[in-house]
C-alpha cells in the first residue's frame, strides 16, 4: 500500500506542466487534490514515472460567471464549490450534486477538475457536467480547446485528453429560466461510490408541458450516460411522464455487473431513481420564473 | 519550478502542533508515515491507506484531510494539527472528554482521525444537526461502537456551546485556515 518510486515535479506554470507532461509523453501522472490519484499509486494501479503537482498553479483557481456560462477552474475544491454561493445560484445542479461527492474529508482536498479528469463513471461531477451539456478546457503546447463533455469521456478512466495536455477548466452552462434540476443516487454509504447517480435538468413551458429535458445516468455504463429524451417533448410536465422517462431509459440502459450490483438490480435503481429525479425536476421547474 | 528525483531524500519542514519539525522524505512518502516515521507523531493512525477509513485524518492549514493520501513533499511549510494538538495541556478539551462521558470509542483506533474531523467541521458549522452530524462521520469506519455514542457527544458539545452563547469552536490551540 506504498506508491512505487517517482519523480515529483511543481511547476510554477501551466506552460511548465505542459512541458513535463510532453517530456513524460504519457508516463507522467497528474497530481491536484490526489483524492482518486493518491489511492491508485498506493494501490499501485499506477506506476507512473513522474507525478506532476499542478497545485500552485493559480490561474487554475477561481469561479467566472461569464454570458451564457460560468468557468471553474481546473483546481477549484469540491468543498469551496459547494460553499460557494455564486455556484449554487448560476449552476444548481452543482450545488445539488455536490454533498454526494466523497466525504466532508475528501471534498476539502478533491477538485472539480481532478474529478472529471480521472473519469470514474460513477463518479457526480462529470455526470452533472455531460447532463448540462457543458465543457471540458484543455490547456496544450500550442493551443488551449474545449470539448464537449459528452465527447470527452471515452470509458472508465479514459478521455480524450492527449497526454501532453492539461485540464484547466470546466464550463458550466448557466440556470435556464423555467428549469428546474434534481439530484439523486444509490450508494452503500453516504458519499461512497454511487451505484446508480441520475441527474436531470427540465425546462418546462409556462402552460406546463416539456420544453427540453436532459437525463444523464452514472454508475450504469462505463461514462456519464445522457438518455435521449426527445420523444417526451412537449408532454405534460407530470409525475406520469417522469414515470414514463424512467421506463424509457430503464429500457434502453445497458448496466454493469460488478462486485457491488447485477446489471438487473442497477435496471431497477435506474427506473427508480429516474422517475423520482425527473418528477423533482418538473416540480421545480415549475416553481422558476 | 521544483523537481525531485524518484530517490532523492529532501528535507520538509513542517509546523505540527505549534512546534516547527523537519525530517527527510523522498517524493513516495506519505505524509502519514512522514508523520510517524520521521516525526514522531504516533497519534496519526494509519488504516487502509486509501482514503476510505478515515484513521489518519489530520488538520493541514485548518482543514480535515486524510493523510495517507498526501505525500510529504506536498506538505512542506504546512502547518499541521494532529490529535496530539487537541489537549489543554493534561486536561482533554471539551470534544475528547465529551467523547469520554458519551463512551464515543472502544478501543480506540479511529477516534485521532474523528477528532480531527470533527474539529474542523465544529469551526465551519458551530450548529450542526444530527444529520449533519452523521454525514461529516460518513468519512469515518468505526467497528466498535456503532457510532452512536460520537454523534451523543458531538451533539453535546454543539449544545454546551449554545448555552454559553458562544460559537467558540471545540478545540485546543487554533491554527490559520490557509488555502
Amino acid at each position: 500500500m506504498k506508491p512505487a518510486a517517482f519523480e515529483y515535479c511543481r511547476p510554477d506554470t501551466v506552460a511548465e506542466a505542459v512541458a513535463l507532461l510532453t517530456e513524460f509523453d504519457g508516463e507522467a501522472s497528474v497530481l491536484s487534490g490526489g483524492m482518486s490519484l493518491g489511492p491508485m499509486l498506493n494501490m499501485r494501479l499506477v506506476r507512473p514515472q513522474a507525478v506532476v503537482d499542478i497545485k500552485h498553479l493559480r490561474s487554475l483557481e477561481g469561479i467566472e460567471v461569464r454570458s451564457g456560462e460560468v468557468w471553474t477552474g481546473g483546481l477549484v475544491r469540491q468543498a469551496d464549490a459547494l460553499k460557494s454561493e455564486t455556484l449554487a445560484r448560476t449552476v444548481p445542479l452543482l450545488a445539488l450534486a455536490l454533498p454526494f461527492v466523497g466525504h466532508f474529508q475528501t471534498r476539502n482536498r478533491g477538485t472539480l477538475g481532478g474529478s472529471v479528469a480521472h473519469a470514474d463513471p460513477s463518479a457526480e461531477l462529470p455526470l452533472c457536467l455531460a447532463t448540462l451539456g457543458g465543457q471540458v478546457e484543455l490547456g496544450g503546447r500550442r493551443r488551449r480547446r474545449r470539448v464537449a463533455a459528452r465527447d470527452f469521456f471515452l470509458g472508465t478512466f479514459t478521455t480524450s485528453r492527449e497526454p501532453a495536455e492539461l485540464l484547466t477548466g470546466l464550463l458550466w452552462p448557466r440556470r435556464e429560466p423555467r428549469t428546474g434540476y434534481a439530484f439523486d443516487e444509490m450508494a452503500h454509504r453516504h458519499g461512497d461510490f454511487a451505484i446508480v447517480a441520475v441527474a436531470a435538468a427540465a425546462t418546462v413551458t409556462p402552460d406546463g408541458r416539456v420544453e427540453r429535458l436532459s437525463v444523464g445516468l452514472g454508475g450504469v455504463e462505463d461514462r456519464p450516460m445522457v438518455g435521449d429524451t426527445g420523444a417526451f417533448l412537449g408532454h405534460p410536465a407530470t409525475p406520469d411522464t417522469a414515470t414514463a422517462v424512467a421506463e424509457a431509459l430503464a429500457e434502453r440502459c445497458d448496466p454493469m455487473t460488478d462486485m457491488k450490483a447485477s446489471a438487473d438490480y442497477r435496471r431497477a435503481l435506474v427506473r427508480e431513481l429516474t422517475g423520482r429525479t425527473v418528477a423533482r425536476a418538473f416540480d421545480q421547474a415549475r416553481r422558476e420564473p | 519550478m521544483k523537481r525531485i528525483k524518484p530517490h532523492e531524500r529532501q528535507r520538509v519542514a513542517v509546523t505540527v502542533n505549534g512546534r516547527r519539525l523537519s525530517g527527510l522524505a523522498e517524493p513516495r512518502l506519505l505524509l502519514s508515515d512522514f508523520l510517524r516515521h520521521e516525526l514522531m507523531q504516533f497519534g496519526v493512525r494509519v488504516g487502509c491507506e486509501h482514503g476510505v477509513c478515515g484513521a489518519c485524518t489530520v488538520l493541514v492549514n485548518g482543514r480535515a484531510v486524510r493523510s495517507c493520501l498526501q505525500f510529504a513533499v506536498e506538505a512542506d511549510g504546512a502547518v499541521i494539527t494532529t490529535v496530539e494538538g487537541l489537549a489543554e495541556g493534561d486536561a482533554l478539551n471539551r470534544l475528547q472528554a465529551a467523547f469520554r462521558q458519551h463512551h464515543a470509542l472502544q478501543c480506540g483506533y479511529c477516534t485521532a482521525g474523528i477528532l480531527m474531523s470533527t474539529t474542523h467541521f465544529l469551526r465551519e458549522n458551530p450548529r450542526p444537526t444530527e444529520a449533519e452530524v452523521r454525514e461529516m462521520l460518513s468519512g469515518h469506519i468505526c467497528r466498535c461502537t456503532g457510532y452512536h455514542g460520537m454523534v451523543q457527544a458531538i451533539l453535546h458539545v454543539v449544545a454546551e456551546t449554545e448555552e454559553q452563547g458562544s460559537v467558540e469552536p471545540a478545540e485546543g490551540r487554533p491554527d490559520p485556515v490557509t488555502t
